[in-house]
This record gives C-alpha cells, sequence and structure tokens, in this order.
C-alpha cells in the first residue's frame, strides 16, 4: 500500500478514526474531571462526539473501499451506518435522567457506548473476514461490559455473564466457519469468496464454513434458534442498556448478515437460502408465541426483537434488491419503533419505588397523561403491523419481496405470526386504556418525551415522507448486484 | 506415516467439538466454561495455521496472531465479569446462575 492510498484510505474512514480518538480522549477527560459531574461531563462530549462523526460520514465521507479491500464505505453501508449511530446517540441521550436518578453514574458507561459503537460502524463496513471478527469483537467486549455495566447487581451481573458466556461460544463458533472458509476458498476477502465459489461450485468444507459462520451471525442477531440469551438480558441489563441493545446493535448484526450472504456468497444463494428462510421462520414464531405469557416489558421487547429479526429476514431470504430494500427499511423502522417503546419504558416511574417494569403497572395510564398514552398506542399498533403505520409498511416491503422471489409459504406464516403477535401489543393497549389506574408516574423527563415524540411522528408520518427513504434504500440495495 | 492437512483438520475438530461440549454438559463452574472457550478458540488457531501451512500463505498465521490476542482480551472481560458476579452471589456455580429464567 502506499503513501497515497493510504492517505485516500484514512480519509474514508474518518469518521471512525474520530470515534475511536475522541473515546482515548473521553477517557482521559474522565479521569481528570471531578467524580461527581464525570457522567454528566463524559455523556454530553460522548453524545458531541458520535453527532460529530454522523455529521462527518454525511456530509465529507467520500465513498469508496479501503485498506486494500479489509474496509469499504458504499450506499449501503452508509444507510446502515446512519442507523447505527442514530441508535446510539438516542441510547445515550435516554440514558442521561436514569444516571441523575437511579445513580447509575460511572463516567465509564459512555465511552463503552462509543467504542461499541466504533465497532459497529466496522462491522458494518467490513469486506473481508478478518476485519469482520476484529469489528464483532470490538462490539462485543464492549457490549459484555455495558450489560454487567451495574455491578452491584446481582441481575445486571447475571445478564451480562451470560451475555459474555453464550457470546463468546457464538464467536468460537463463526471463527471455526471462518476458519474453514479461508482454508477451503483460500481467500478472506468477500469479493475473492465469491470469485471462488462462482457458478455454486463449492466444496462440502465452504458449505460446513457457512453454516458456521450464520450460527454466529444469528446469535448476534437474536435470531431463533440462538436467541436464549434475548430475554435474560433485557430484562437484567439496566434499562437505558436494554434500550441501547435493542437498537444499534441488531442494525449493524444485520447489517453484516447482508453483507455477507450477498457479497460473499452471493452464487451459492441456494445453499443459505434455506438456512435463512429456517431461522426467519421460526424466529417469527416463537417472538409471536413466547412474548404471550411475558409480565415484564423488557422481556416482552425483547421477545417482540427477536421476532422482528425474523420478519427482516424474510426479505433477506428473498436474495433480491427488493429484498435488501426491504430489510434495510425493515430495519430503519424498527429503529424508530423500538427507541420510542423504550423511552417510554424508561419514563416508567414512580415517585417512591422508582422505575417499574411491569405490564401491569400500565394500568389505567390513559386517564393519566392521555397524550403519552396515545403515542404509545400509535408505537404499538405500529410494532403489531397495522396500516397505515409505518411498522405496516416496514411488513409490506419484506412480505412483497418473498412472494416475488416465490416464497409464499414463509410470507403466509409471516402475516399468520404477525396476527399472533398483535394481541400482545393490543394487550398493552388494552391495560393502558380500559384497566383501572393504580397509581400516577412521574411527568418524564424532557428527552425521554422527545424521543416519544419524534418516534410517534415517524410512525404515523411514515406514509408520507417514507418515498424518498424508500428510494434511497432501493438505490443501496443496488449496490450488492 | 506422514502427517497431512487432513490430521491436523482431525485435531482440531476434536478439539472443537470438546470445547462445545465443555460448555454444555458442565454443571461445576463458569471457569470450566472459560477454558472451554480457549479450547475453541485454539482449535480454530490450528485451523489457521494448518490451511496457511497447506495453501502457502501467510494470511491464516496473520489471522491467528489477532485472535490469540482477542482470546486474551475476552478471557480477561471474561474474568473481571465473573469477579463482579462472585461478589454479589457469592458462588461461581452454574446452577447458581439462575436470577432470571430464559
Amino acid at each position: 500500500m502506499t503513501a497515497q492510498e493510504l492517505a485516500q484510505s484514512l480519509v474514508i474512514a474518518a469518521p471512525e478514526l474520530l470515534i475511536a480518538i475522541g473515546a482515548m480522549a473521553l477517557l482521559m477527560v474522565g479521569v481528570f474531571v471531578r467524580k461527581e459531574s464525570a457522567n454528566a461531563i463524559v455523556t454530553s462530549l460522548t453524545v458531541a462526539l458520535l453527532v460529530a462523526a454522523l455529521g462527518w460520514m454525511v456530509f465529507f465521507a467520500p465513498m469508496g473501499p479501503a485498506f486494500g479491500g479489509a474496509y469499504v464505505h458504499d450506499a449501503f453501508t452508509f444507510f446502515m451506518k446512519m442507523l447505527v449511530l442514530i441508535g446510539s446517540i438516542v441510547a445515550l441521550v435516554m440514558s442521561v435522567g436514569f444516571a441523575r436518578e437511579e445513580k447509575f453514574d460511572r463516567f465509564e458507561f459512555p465511552i463503552l457506548i462509543a467504542l461499541s459503537t466504533l465497532g459497529m460502524m466496522l462491522m458494518v463496513s467490513a469486506d473481508n473476514l478478518l476485519s469482520l471478527y476484529m469489528a464483532l469483537e470490538l462490539q462485543s467486549l464492549a457490549l459484555y461490559v455495558i450489560a454487567a455495566i451495574n455491578r452491584d447487581s446481582a441481575r445486571s451481573t447475571e445478564a451480562g455473564l451470560k451475555y459474555f458466556v453464550l457470546g463468546a461460544l457464538s464467536s468460537g463458533m463463526m471463527l471455526y466457519g471462518i476458519s474453514l472458509i479461508y482454508g477451503f476458498t483460500g481467500h478472506i476477502g468477500f469479493d475473492e469468496i465469491a470469485a471462488a465459489v462462482t457458478g455454486g461450485e463449492r466444496s462440502i468444507g465452504v458449505l460446513f464454513g457457512l453454516v458456521f459462520l450464520l450460527t454466529g451471525l444469528a446469535f448476534k442477531i437474536s435470531a431463533v434458534p440462538f436467541h436464549m440469551w434475548t430475554p435474560d438480558v433485557y430484562e437484567g441489563a439496566p434499562t437505558p442498556v436494554t434500550a441501547f441493545f435493542a437498537a444499534a446493535p441488531k442494525m449493524a448484526a444485520m447489517a453484516m448478515l447482508v453483507r455477507v450472504v450477498m457479497d460473499a456468497f452471493q452464487p451459492v444463494t441456494a445453499d443459505w437460502q434455506q438456512i435463512i428462510v429456517f431461522i426467519s421462520i421460526a424466529s417469527m414464531v416463537l417472538g409471536a408465541f413466547a412474548a404471550i405469557g411475558q409480565r415484564n416489558i423488557k422481556r416482552l421487547m425483547a421477545y417482540s426483537s427477536i421476532g422482528h429479526m425474523g420478519y427482516a429476514l424474510v426479505g433477506l431470504a428473498a436474495g433480491t434488491v427488493a429484498g435488501v430494500q426491504g430489510v434495510m427499511l425493515y430495519m430503519a423502522i424498527y429503529l424508530a419503533m423500538t427507541l420510542g417503546t423504550f423511552a417510554f419504558i424508561l419514563a416508567m416511574r414512580r415517585k417512591d419505588e422508582g422505575n417499574v417494569e411491569q405490564i401491569s403497572d400500565l394500568a389505567g395510564y390513559a386517564s393519566n397523561n392521555p397524550l403519552m398514552a396515545a403515542i404509545l398506542t400509535a408505537l404499538m399498533f405500529s410494532l403489531a403491523g397495522i396500516p397505515p403505520l409505518a411498522g405496516f409498511w416496514g411488513k409490506w416491503y419484506v412480505f412483497l419481496a418473498a412472494v416475488e422471489a416465490g416464497l409464499w409459504p414463509l410470507a403466509i406464516i409471516g402475516v399468520l405470526s404477525s396476527v399472533v403477535g398483535a394481541y400482545y401489543y393490543l394487550r398493552i393497549v388494552k391495560i393502558m386504556w380500559f384497566d383501572d389506574a393504580e397509581g400516577r408516574f412521574v411527568a418524564p423527563a424532557g428527552e425521554l418525551r422527545l424521543v416519544m415524540g419524534a418516534s410517534g411522528v415517524f410512525v404515523l408520518a411514515y406514509i408520507v415522507f417514507g418515498g424518498p427513504i424508500a428510494a434511497y434504500a432501493e438505490a443501496a440495495a443496488r449496490t450488492f448486484f | 506415516m506422514t502427517i497431512t492437512i487432513a490430521h491436523y483438520l482431525t485435531v482440531s475438530a476434536l478439539m472443537f467439538v470438546i470445547g462445545i461440549f465443555g460448555i454444555f454438559l458442565n454443571r461445576k463452574s463458569v471457569i470450566v466454561i472459560l477454558m472451554s472457550v480457549e479450547l475453541i478458540l485454539l482449535a480454530v488457531n490450528i485451523n489457521f495455521v494448518a490451511f496457511s501451512a497447506h495453501l502457502q500463505d501467510l494470511v491464516g498465521q496473520v489471522f491467528a496472531l489477532f485472535v490469540l490476542t482477542v482470546a486474551a482480551a475476552e478471557a480477561a472481560i471474561g474474568l473481571a465479569i465473573l469477579v463482579v458476579f462472585f461478589r454479589n452471589r457469592g458462588s461461581i456455580a452454574v446452577e447458581d446462575v439462575n436470577m432470571m429464567k430464559g
């Protein structure tokens, strides 16, 4: 690599470099400022850092391959990285009030968020198996610590331990798959692997490697049958952490999955398609049925996110431009809905008890705060996929892609399971509007109201402004073909 | 008998399977799980180095070095989480990791 190529690569990867250097500088800031104010200062600086990286990426960063094919920035990575950054920034902003009220004031928390965001951006941009693995580990190692951040709480540390053990297992399986793919194709770059399996000629070793690799990736998006960690980690981790887990890492892992199968293994579509179809059906069905009996709203959201990953995978299973476009739109809409819902969960505070997490605590909320209840109702309808809200359009794009690709059974099972899933979303609406009130929540903090309002507007008005987003996603999806 | 690539792959596959079984069958201590994870990563490294020698390609050995580094970081973080867990629960037995049923 010449000096000129290196300079070019550094310019392309400037947003990531900014976060990497900024996170290390912020560690020093956290050490040297006064202990009481460290969390507040570092959190606001981290938000500023991530916003700066987002702005840089939108306005300055050129697109193209970098670092000798280890990294790529194109329209697809641009879209997904924007989702990742929005997810991280909003989750961090939502943690401010919680940190103040619950003595959740470690300055390491925002820095770990920044480092895992860096890992996610690199995951989205990874263009060979080595950079993919390193990015994934940077993200995962930060997330293990974030899950256990509340180190005096038995539940939080247990969540961290479970996440660590299962995460390490899945990374190990994925790595074994990578070693087989490397051994049987002789390459780690996605384009070279695609060239080595052109025309559907692949040895059984590559197939084994592909299965192991998909296993690891399915774990990261919490698709069935590798979802076991999700409900426990969502329930045990502090709520701002859960909000973060439900948002940004899902975007990055899904982007990585799309890039691996559409870029490196496109010539052997038939091989991975059946695996994706299976985990998609299993996730949709389990997400719909297992959530019915849940009482804790964070656990409910965990099963809901498992189900939504299943719906997004319907688009990927199609393996067409429309399918990839559907995945991208589904993830964008899911991000808006899940952040809004978690803003609401964070706002479930009583004066004397602190944060409450039971669904029954929502009883009669509509009589206390009709506006907030109306927004949550819109979000629940949208999560259930009721037209004309945003969630319906996400499902419409992925199911349409599946039908066009001839995957009728997948689309039918998807529609049926979304009907079952509607039950538990509607139950929340029913509890809020028709049950007798148990007690009042304190007025939500300003930032939570902002996030709820923004996501409420998004799901209600998506039908108006969704066109340009869909057009951009389609153009981005074409980069794979 | 000459040692071919197939022998290396067999050894590493055995180590990998032992590691997986170590995680699932072990009912005693979380430390054993950490050891099993290390075993899995070592199996992968044998694979990489064997393929690298077989293909006459350095990428596999570079990959193995990166995996070693990550394995060290992963063990450090795993032990740190285990220490805070022990402080809260006073035990590292696998059956005590059960506050939330999933």
